[in-house]
């Protein structure tokens, strides 16, 4: 088992690689949802001040 | 057609007339080049083969420098008195104009860099046939740098603080010029075939001139809306 | 025929009609992209053989491929959408080039960082100029970071839209050229790179995991874009009447 992550001695360079994409992946993914959060709620609570002011 | 020819004319004429009357506009540039080139010595040690080596590059990388310096006034000071928006309301394309502008531009700092050069050439003791090959790369590569820092120009120009904008944008576009430029003459400085490098110069800079002035035109109709 | 798909991405350009269709595709591009990708690092991790030169360290194309290739493609889709923003004035082509650029970004930097660490254990150095790939990837970066930068310093949107998409086509007829001249430069000296051209054939219990994860990133890929493009519209529509009922409709729960 340990001499499969070893990867013959390149493990901490591959698993790097690998880990490195998944985090970068993982924060665009993340951003993406989140900024979309922050604007649908933003919109909404303009809407409801201008409503508010009617 | 005479009348486009005409306005062309009067148009590079008119910022020709205007650089006379500001003649810091042509000089700092110039002072620019000479000074971002005394640099690499003092940093690098007078080690005359050393100075031989990076002195292609260090020239090409400092005119670059002293173009993109000269770039942010293009169309400053139109934009800020209003006659960009004359120019854009002429009867004459705007394809035209903004070339003619350039012209004016690379004629006032990008001739002058090609004049200097071989002054910061000698002290960098490269050869003269060497120096000769790079006031040609100059040559052609200015004349690019001019039509593509017009573009960069002509996007920032309503842009407060553009300066350091205007370099992002214009730099990574300039690199294959660079590249070329300061390669072509390392080559010739080698004695080897050098040929292809001012080939390619050559090509961009017709590329650039049938292409630029348009992206130009449309950058500046888009900046004064 | 014609007509059908005509009026489909008519409507498809209609920011309502697309906000609720995107809804509908969205998992469609995101579950079967994250599954490829899952399949695809899987056996590229621990199936695939090891390379006979490269040994275990080649395993790392499996993620630099598919993030060089998509740093490509990101740019050759914002500069599409770019100018049809630009020819055909339309405003969702300009919010897809908006949405693309930072995506693009992230990938290149994968590219860049991916490739760097590979080179460690095999040119023995985190970089090296003399590889062409990895200097054009760079120059890449540049070109989006200024895409960015003029994008961001221009507040008007329809203003910010037209001048990032003029520079945008400006870089896209550059970045051939760039990629010309940086071989050219490196030919002089040139070493290994990550994935040779014209190498020997590869073998297929390596290729599939790596197409796997080359389609299964471009689904993810699609899928982030869309979900950008969403909060885009929303932005550039949030006068309009459909956003207020969407946003006053929907939240009452």
């Amino acid at each position: 088992m340990m001499e499969m992550f070893n990867m013959g001695d390149y493990g901490p360079y591959v698993w790097s690689c690998f880990g490195l994409t998944a985090f970068v992946v993982g924060i665009i993914e993340w951003r993406a949802r989140q900024r979309h959060k922050i604007m649908a709620r933003e919109i909404e609570v303009r809407l409801r001040a201008m409503e508010g002011r009617e | 057609m005479p009348g486009m020819i005409a306005a062309f004319v009067a148009t590079t004429q008119r910022e020709l007339l205007l650089s006379l009357r500001r003649p810091g506009d042509m000089l700092n540039p110039l002072v620019f080049f000479l000074m971002v080139s005394t640099l690499f010595p003092l940093a690098v040690g007078p080690d005359n083969e050393t100075l031989k080596e990076i002195g292609p590059g260090v020239t090409w990388v400092a005119a670059l420098l002293a173009m993109l310096l000269s770039l942010n006034s293009l169309f400053m000071s139109d934009y800020e008195d209003g006659s960009l928006e004359q120019l854009l309301l002429s009867a004459q394309p705007l394809p035209v104009l903004g070339l003619g502008k350039t012209l004016a531009h690379w004629l006032v700092t990008g001739l002058p860099l090609v004049i200097v050069a071989p002054i910061v050439a000698v002290t960098y003791r490269l050869p003269n046939e060497v120096i000769f090959v790079m006031m040609l790369t100059l040559l052609l590569g200015t004349i690019s740098l001019s039509l593509l820092g017009a573009i960069g120009a002509a996007l920032t120009v309503g842009i407060h603080r553009g300066t350091a904008l205007l370099s992002l944008l214009v730099l990574p576009l300039s690199m294959p010029l660079l590249i070329f430029g300061a390669r072509t003459v390392a080559l010739a400085a080698n004695n080897e075939v050098y040929s292809a490098g001012i080939y390619f110069l050559a090509a961009y800079a017709v590329g650039a001139l049938t292409l630029a002035p348009f992206a130009t035109a449309a950058a500046l109709r888009i900046s004064n809306e | 025929m014609w007509n059908t798909i005509w009026t489909f991405f008519h409507k498809l350009a209609s920011p309502p009609h697309f906000y609720r269709i995107s809804a509908i595709l969205l998992p469609w591009l995101a579950v079967p992209g994250y599954l490829l990708v899952a399949w695809g690092t899987y056996n590229g991790l621990f199936t695939a053989p090891e390379d006979y030169q490269q040994k275990d360290a080649f395993r790392i194309i499996y993620v630099h491929v598919p993030s060089a290739y998509l740093s490509m493609m990101a740019y050759m889709v914002m500069a599409i959408s770019a100018g049809i923003g630009l020819i055909w004035r339309m405003k969702l082509a300009h919010a897809v080039a908006a949405a693309a650029a930072p995506i693009g970004a992230a990938f290149t930097f994968l590219a860049l960082a991916t490739g760097s660490i590979w080179g460690r254990p095999m040119w023995g150095t985190w970089w090296e100029w003399g590889d062409p790939r990895l200097t054009s990837e760079l120059i890449l970066l540049f070109l989006y970071f200024g895409y960015m930068a003029l994008r961001s310093s221009i507040g008007d949107t329809a203003k910010a839209d037209k001048a990032s998409a003029v520079l945008a086509l400006v870089g896209a007829i550059n970045v051939p050229i760039i990629h010309y001249s940086v071989e050219w430069w490196t030919s002089l000296h040139q070493g290994q790179t990550l994935l040779a051209e014209g190498g020997p054939a590869i073998d297929t219990a390596m290729l599939w995991p790596l197409l796997a994860n080359i389609f299964g990133f471009s689904l993810i890929f699609g899928s982030m874009l869309l979900r950008r493009l969403r909060t885009e519209v929303l932005f550039r529509e949030r006068r309009k009447r459909w956003v207020k009922e969407l946003a006053l409709g929907g939240q009452q729960s």
